[in-house]
């Protein structure tokens, strides 16, 4: 018998999962990894690049080997440790990237292509011929990879939880569990987070009782938060906590999520993370049946599965010789042990009774096939020595994991004795102890002796990168570990070498001829393993994603059935079909009705403001690059605010509604940053300006009603003459009092009616039968598009594109010449009115002209402009466009071409003034 | 996520507030062209402590200076703007 097996047997196997589709049993307790070598299984993957077959090399989240994929359906989990999922009944796992199967693998070719697959293979493809690298892509997309994401939407929902303590726990091992009762006995709030089912920590790897159960714990007063990962720690004690309520791939009972993510703000913070065993570096040290030396130790102490039969133990320190006994009381035979340390240690001495123990030794090689190791050779006092052994227990000595202390800007000090980083000054509340601390098994000096095939010894198993590319980089020139660390692709798989980076820093820092230290070390970055995106979204995914506001006439929009658009937050109705109408028909009726008749849009939506107080005006003027001093009582203006670089930041409307009170309007999706921007200029800038600011965007619902019939429609339902343009009043709609300024986006006389969102229904009742009465319709958002574009007028994000001036959009005479408004001084840089600025112009065309198209002379010549807003002509055929384009103002009578490359289409157009209908304003001018 | 110590609200989240920009880069409308420019476009950008504005824009609303450490993060003070003080 050989390979790994249940000790005494299988039974209690009582749960049933397959692995490539075929069944197997399982003790619940178990990891699939421990299943699986319970079962027999010592290959589970195949290498990233080369495809070598790989098996288990550890018990926990530092596996670098056996990733599965694991669930069906949308509940497909790739790249999922088989070390850090337990066994549930019914469990699928896959093994990946393999093709056409786990056993017969095309891909294991590249291990014969792996001279061209070395370091730096992708940096040298980018820099070569471009052709070059169009031939690989096709073949390494296929080859190189992880498991494929799932296709199908995710079924689970996740949770998101805050919490406070005054004390964190990372890790409940025998140092976690000590440091999480003393507090809470003391009264503390104590959470204690264990990425493990079960507590117990390295207790679990020697066969000890952990020093406290969870119930222990918990009557203590111990929060206490099994399988969850601390996954980051920010600033100020800040830390985010991945907990896993059912495994990766199973279906969480009814209404519970499958992951909740916590965000902990604790006072303390705690760690007793442990340390990571490391490898040893030698020829086919990535072979299945080569295992950490703590590993085999947990696979027979934790779940009663041994390993191998025939056991080469591999060490530089004093660990590895529990390890032998625990392989001998399972009934093991430990062949050999391999002492790198040329004394004996007082534990190697007391081990040579009971095993064959070799000082100044080494593991040189190993060989085996697909499945399963066969032998190893060792260089045993400089000679070569070979044993028969299907399993290679490695201790190379252990690294604390420092990740969180130095994730929270600790310092990390080196400790030669170790050939580790230990946690140093600490620049948070947070203290690392036991394991993670340093307390841990010192090892022998480093080995000098040369290895004999550096191109199959590994480092970094999880991305293929062996000792030679590490040697390979230095002797291209890289020196500094971040860029060797990018170059080879070094620690930067999915377990971010929790295994290698020790054993890559000590190659790179040996090719220097420096020590550790000065070699550097990578930054340890969040997450810790790694993190679902369904745990980052928590509850923020499908229609829960953003926000959603609702408009206060939303129920009266929804009784006409609209098609809506989504803007910002806002959800805004975009057309009324009527029977039978798709969008363009409907929208096209409704712009009409407008231009001929009467129209009602809902413009709730826009930002508003009441400034008021003595300085109201002062103040404006501040915000405002155009006139608002002379504005008299019952006027309004069109204006622009610029941002401090000139550019125009937003535009709309100033109404003076009283001799020391103001209304201000400005765009929808700019509402936030106006609200922002007004409190800055008066807090920080003007503080001493007499002024309130309260915004109205919510509080006020606006309807503006336009055409040729608006004015007679309003007169009937005030029973008033309405304001002539631009000119404002006070009414009564439908009962409710209402504010109504007279002024047109649309080009068509209009009336903007403002009423409470509360009181706003009845208003817009009114006005629907009267325009419906005359033959007019509710528009929305595409015939607005549609009337504005015509008239010439621009959007905030579209023509005032953040690159834009007041001059670029034909304003720039509004501006006070005076100055003394936010942005005045950025006018007078040279490149503002420099030639060659894009500048607003219309075009024109028979055929649709695509929104987003570059304006070209030709195919191939240089982009001088693009179409910013599109439509069809409301009246008449033919389409019309705004547009920036450079010197624009100079070329109108032009023709160019508007080509969208994306689309597939081309059209030749006009180049026009932007104002394409009524340019006098004949039809609302008094 | 940062923790900051709101001088109305105590402590809070740090996504709770925006950040402005530093008080070196304010520009008030009385500057003159040049002088507006550099501070807009030639800040300092310490490698150490910078006072900056913040505004508590999901609490108190008020506007706040923070002389924080931009490599540690530290924040050494912090105070309500006051034109007074900080201009």
């Amino acid at each position: 018998m050989s390979g790994p097996a249940r000790i005494g047997g299988n039974d209690g196997a009582s749960l049933g999962f397959t692995f490539d589709g075929v069944e197997y049993r399982a003790r619940p307790g178990d990891t699939l990894a421990a299943a699986l070598l319970a079962n027999g299984i010592g290959r589970v993957a195949r290498s990233f690049k080369y495809h070598r077959p790989r098996g288990i090399m550890a018990a926990g989240v530092e596996e670098p080997n056996a990733l599965v994929t694991v669930g069906i359906g949308g509940r497909t989990e790739p790249n999922t440790r088989a070390t850090d999922i337990f066994v549930y009944d019914g469990l699928v796992a896959r093994s990946q990237n393999r093709w056409p199967s786990l056993a017969f693998d095309v891909g294991a070719i590249n291990g014969l292509l792996a001279p061209f697959l070395a370091a730096g293979f992708y940096y040298k493809t980018f820099f070569g011929p471009p052709k070059r690298w169009m031939l690989y892509e096709k073949f390494i997309r296929k080859a190189a990879g992880l498991g494929p994401a799932p296709t199908e939407a995710d079924p689970d929902h996740y949770e998101h939880r805050s919490a406070f303590c005054d004390l964190l726990v990372v890790g409940a091992g025998p140092a976690g569990i000590a440091a999480a009762l003393t507090c809470a006995r003391t009264g503390e709030r104590v959470i204690l987070v264990e990425q493990d089912r079960i507590v117990g920590g390295s207790a679990l790897a020697d066969g000890a009782s952990p020093t406290a159960d969870a119930d222990t714990l918990r009557k203590a007063g111990v929060r206490l938060l099994t399988r969850t990962t601390a996954s980051g720690l920010w600033d100020d004690n800040f830390v985010t906590l991945a907990e896993r309520l059912t495994e990766p791939g199973q279906a969480p009972p009814p209404g519970h999520p499958a992951q909740r993510l916590w965000q902990i703000r604790a006072e303390r913070i705690v760690l007793a993370t442990g340390a990571f065993e490391r490898p040893l570096t030698f020829a086919g040290n990535d072979r299945p049946g080569v295992m950490l030396s703590q590993a085999v130790r947990t696979y027979i102490h934790r779940f009663g599965v041994l390993p191998g039969q025939r056991v080469v133990i591999a060490t530089n320190n004093d660990d590895a010789y529990a390890t032998a006994d625990a392989v001998a009381e399972a009934g093991g035979t430990v062949v050999a042990i391999l002492d790198e340390r040329a004394e004996f240690s007082d534990v190697a001495h007391a081990a040579k009774s009971r095993f064959q123990v070799h000082t100044n030794s080494l593991p040189l090689s190993t060989k085996g096939d697909a499945h399963h190791l066969k032998s190893v050779e060792a260089d045993i006092w400089t000679e070569r020595v070979t044993f028969d052994a299907d399993l290679l227990a490695v201790s190379g000595g252990f690294t604390p994991a420092v990740h969180l202390h130095s994730q929270a800007g600790g310092a990390l000090d080196w400790r030669a004795d170790l050939q580790a980083f230990v946690p140093g000054a600490s620049r948070q509340a947070v203290v690392s102890i036991g394991a993670a601390a340093g307390e841990v098994e010192p090892i022998a000096p480093p080995s000098t002796t040369p290895l004999a095939h550096p191109k199959s010894s590994f480092i970094d198993y999880q991305n293929d990168v062996t000792a030679a590319d590490i040697d390979l980089a230095w002797r291209e020139g890289y020196r500094s570990v971040e860029h060797v660390k990018r170059y080879t692709t070094l620690g930067m798989a999915t377990d971010q070498g929790k295994t290698s980076n020790m054993a890559a820093l000590a190659r790179l820092a040996g090719a220097a001829g420096v020590d550790i230290p000065q070699a550097g070390l990578t930054r340890f970055r969040a997450p810790f393993t790694p993190l679902t995106l369904g745990a980052m979204a928590g509850p923020d995914a499908g229609g829960h994603i953003a926000p959603s506001r609702r408009l206060a006439l939303h129920d009266r929009h929804m009784k006409l059935a609209p098609l809506w658009q989504p803007l910002g937050y806002w959800h805004r109705p975009r057309a009324y079909p009527l029977a039978g109408e798709n969008l363009h028909q409907a929208a096209k009726r409704e712009a009409r009705a407008v231009r001929a008749a009467a129209g009602i849009v809902d413009v709730s939506t826009l930002a508003k403001f009441i400034v008021a107080g003595p300085d109201a005006a002062a103040f404006l003027e501040l915000i405002c690059a155009t006139g608002i001093a002379k504005l008299a009582v019952g006027r309004g203006r069109y204006t622009i605010m610029l941002r401090e670089d000139g550019m125009v930041m937003d535009d709309g409307t100033v109404w003076r509604l009283a001799e020391t009170r103001y209304l201000l309007t400005s765009s929808t999706g700019g509402a936030d940053r106006m609200e922002a921007h007004l409190s800055y200029v008066h807090r920080v800038l003007a503080p001493t300006l007499r002024v309130s600011i309260i915004p109205q965007q919510e509080q006020l619902a606006g309807i503006a009603l336009a055409g040729p019939f608006a004015t007679e429609i309003l007169t009937g339902l005030i029973g008033a003459v309405p304001p002539a343009h631009m000119g404002l009043t006070n009414a009564t709609l439908a009962r409710v009092p209402v504010l109504i300024l007279a002024a047109s986006y649309s080009g068509e006389r209009s009336f903007e009616v403002y009423a409470p969102g509360f009181e706003a229904g009845p208003v817009w009742d009114a006005l629907e039968a009267a325009v419906r009465a005359r033959g007019g319709y509710p528009y929305g958002l595409e015939a607005l598009d549609s009337l504005r574009i015509e008239k010439g007028h621009v959007v905030i994000g579209a023509e005032a594109e953040g690159r834009t001036t007041a001059d670029d959009l034909g304003m720039g005479r509004m501006q006070r010449k005076a100055g003394g408004f936010v942005g005045a001084q950025a006018l007078s840089r040279p490149a503002l009115s420099a030639p060659g600025r894009m500048q607003l112009v219309g075009v024109e065309a028979a055929n649709p002209i695509p929104e987003g198209a570059m304006l070209i002379a030709r195919d191939g010549a240089p982009v001088e402009g693009h179409v910013t807003s599109s439509t069809a002509r409301v009246l008449g055929d033919g389409s019309v466009a705004l547009a920036l384009l450079a010197n624009g103002r100079e070329r109108i009578g032009e023709t160019i071409l508007a080509s969208s490359p994306t689309r597939g289409r081309q059209v030749r157009v006009t180049i026009t003034d932007p104002v394409f209908y009524d340019p006098d304003g004949a039809r609302y001018r008094d | 996520m940062m923790r900051i110590d709101c001088p109305h609200c105590g402590q809070r989240a740090q996504a709770e507030f925006t950040y402005e920009r530093t008080l070196d880069s304010i520009v008030t409308v009385e500057m003159a062209a040049d002088e507006a420019m550099r501070r807009l476009y030639e800040r300092t950008n310490p490698r150490g402590l910078d006072d900056e504005l913040w505004r508590h824009s999901f609490g108190c609303r008020q506007w706040l200076v923070l002389r924080r450490h931009r490599t540690s993060h530290a924040i050494e003070a912090i105070a309500t703007f006051d034109p007074a003080v900080h201009q």
